[in-house]
């Protein structure tokens, strides 16, 4: 399970150029990534085509942090 | 123009839908020709595009359901593989004098003429964003900026569309999709040969250009708004109505 992380993880720096050291889980997609709204909706529709599922709006809007991304994803696995 | 491009027309079996559908593909798209009823009309635009050498199918949806709407986009994409170009047009009329105007009337031509309008917009957006490509075009209209006695319901509509158009065009323009109205004037359709002979009369005497306009009028916009020609333009409000309106 752990490259749900490493999968993420790259996602993550692909889209909003960060480097991967500041992806750590307790980071913020807003506040510490510098994503706005509009990155954060493009970067749940990644997240589904990379892990073949559906995240409702109303999960998505509950994904604050990487962590938050990762777990969601782990226990719809 | 539009070589290669791929357009989904909404109510594109009569009028200036019509004339829309018809014009892409002569600029070389290949178009979805939306309908609600209209079967064989529809199946007729899609026939003479396809003799126009461009590749084309009707697509039934009502745009004031959602589930209609997303599975008229998925048939799109399942059937051309992207989705270029949305033209917003399938509208109605239900025209009352707003004392008299029931509730059903309002919602009927709100639900059409302005949810569609989102529905539509909402529904293509992602494909679009991942394209970072995208044209969205909307039919307004000249009584959605000036008012029209009679016609609360669809001029509410059609400024809501307004609206709608530079609120999506903030929105969607760091991805490249611009989107557009047009405020076609008197066209001549189904829409408007309802209308009495003394208002005909009367309208035409606010026109400089002095004649009423034709779908095809209306349709070589769009296909401008549409082309790369337009591409630092998004949430304008094109008038196209022989000068009736200057805003």
């Amino acid at each position: 399970m752990a490259d749900v992380l490493e999968r993420v993880t790259k996602i993550i720096v692909d889209r909003l150029g960060v480097d991967e050291s500041q992806v750590t889980l307790e980071a913020s997609f807003k506040d510490d990534l510098g994503a706005d709204s509009l990155d954060i909706v493009e970067l749940v529709m990644e997240l589904e085509d990379e892990f073949n599922m559906e995240i409702s709006d109303e999960e998505a809007e509950k994904i604050v942090t990487v962590g938050d991304a990762v777990n969601y994803i782990k226990s719809q696995l | 123009m539009l070589e290669g491009k791929i357009a989904l027309v909404t109510g594109a079996s009569r009028g200036i839908g019509r004339a829309v559908a018809l014009e892409l593909a002569r600029q070389g798209a290949n178009v979805a020709v939306n309908y609600a009823g209209s079967e064989a009309k529809a199946n007729e635009v899609v026939d003479m595009i396809r003799s126009l050498g461009r590749e084309a199918f009707a697509v039934q949806a009502d745009v004031a359901r959602a589930e209609d709407v997303e599975r008229m986009v998925k048939t799109v994409l399942d059937q051309f593989g992207r989705l270029d170009i949305l033209v917003n047009n399938a509208g109605i009329t239900r025209d009352n004098l707003l004392m008299r105007m029931k509730e059903e009337e309002w919602d009927a031509v709100i639900n059409t003429n302005l949810k569609g309008v989102f529905l539509c917009t909402k529904a293509v957006t992602r494909p679009m964003m991942k394209q970072r490509y995208g044209r969205i075009i909307n039919v307004a209209s000249v009584v959605g900026v000036i008012g029209n006695p009679g016609q609360a319901n669809y001029v509410a509509a059609k400024a809501g569309v307004i609206g709608l158009t530079k609120t999506a065009a903030r929105e969607l323009a760091s991805r490249n999709i611009t989107v557009n109205a047009i405020a076609p004037g008197f066209i001549t359709t189904d829409m408007t040969e309802a209308l009495s002979a003394e208002l005909k009369e009367e309208m035409l005497k606010q026109i400089p250009l002095a004649r009423f306009g034709e779908p095809d009028d209306v349709a070589r916009v769009v296909a401008f708004l549409a082309s790369d020609a337009a591409g630092y333009m998004t949430g304008q409000t094109l008038h196209v109505d022989g000068g009736m309106v200057m805003p």
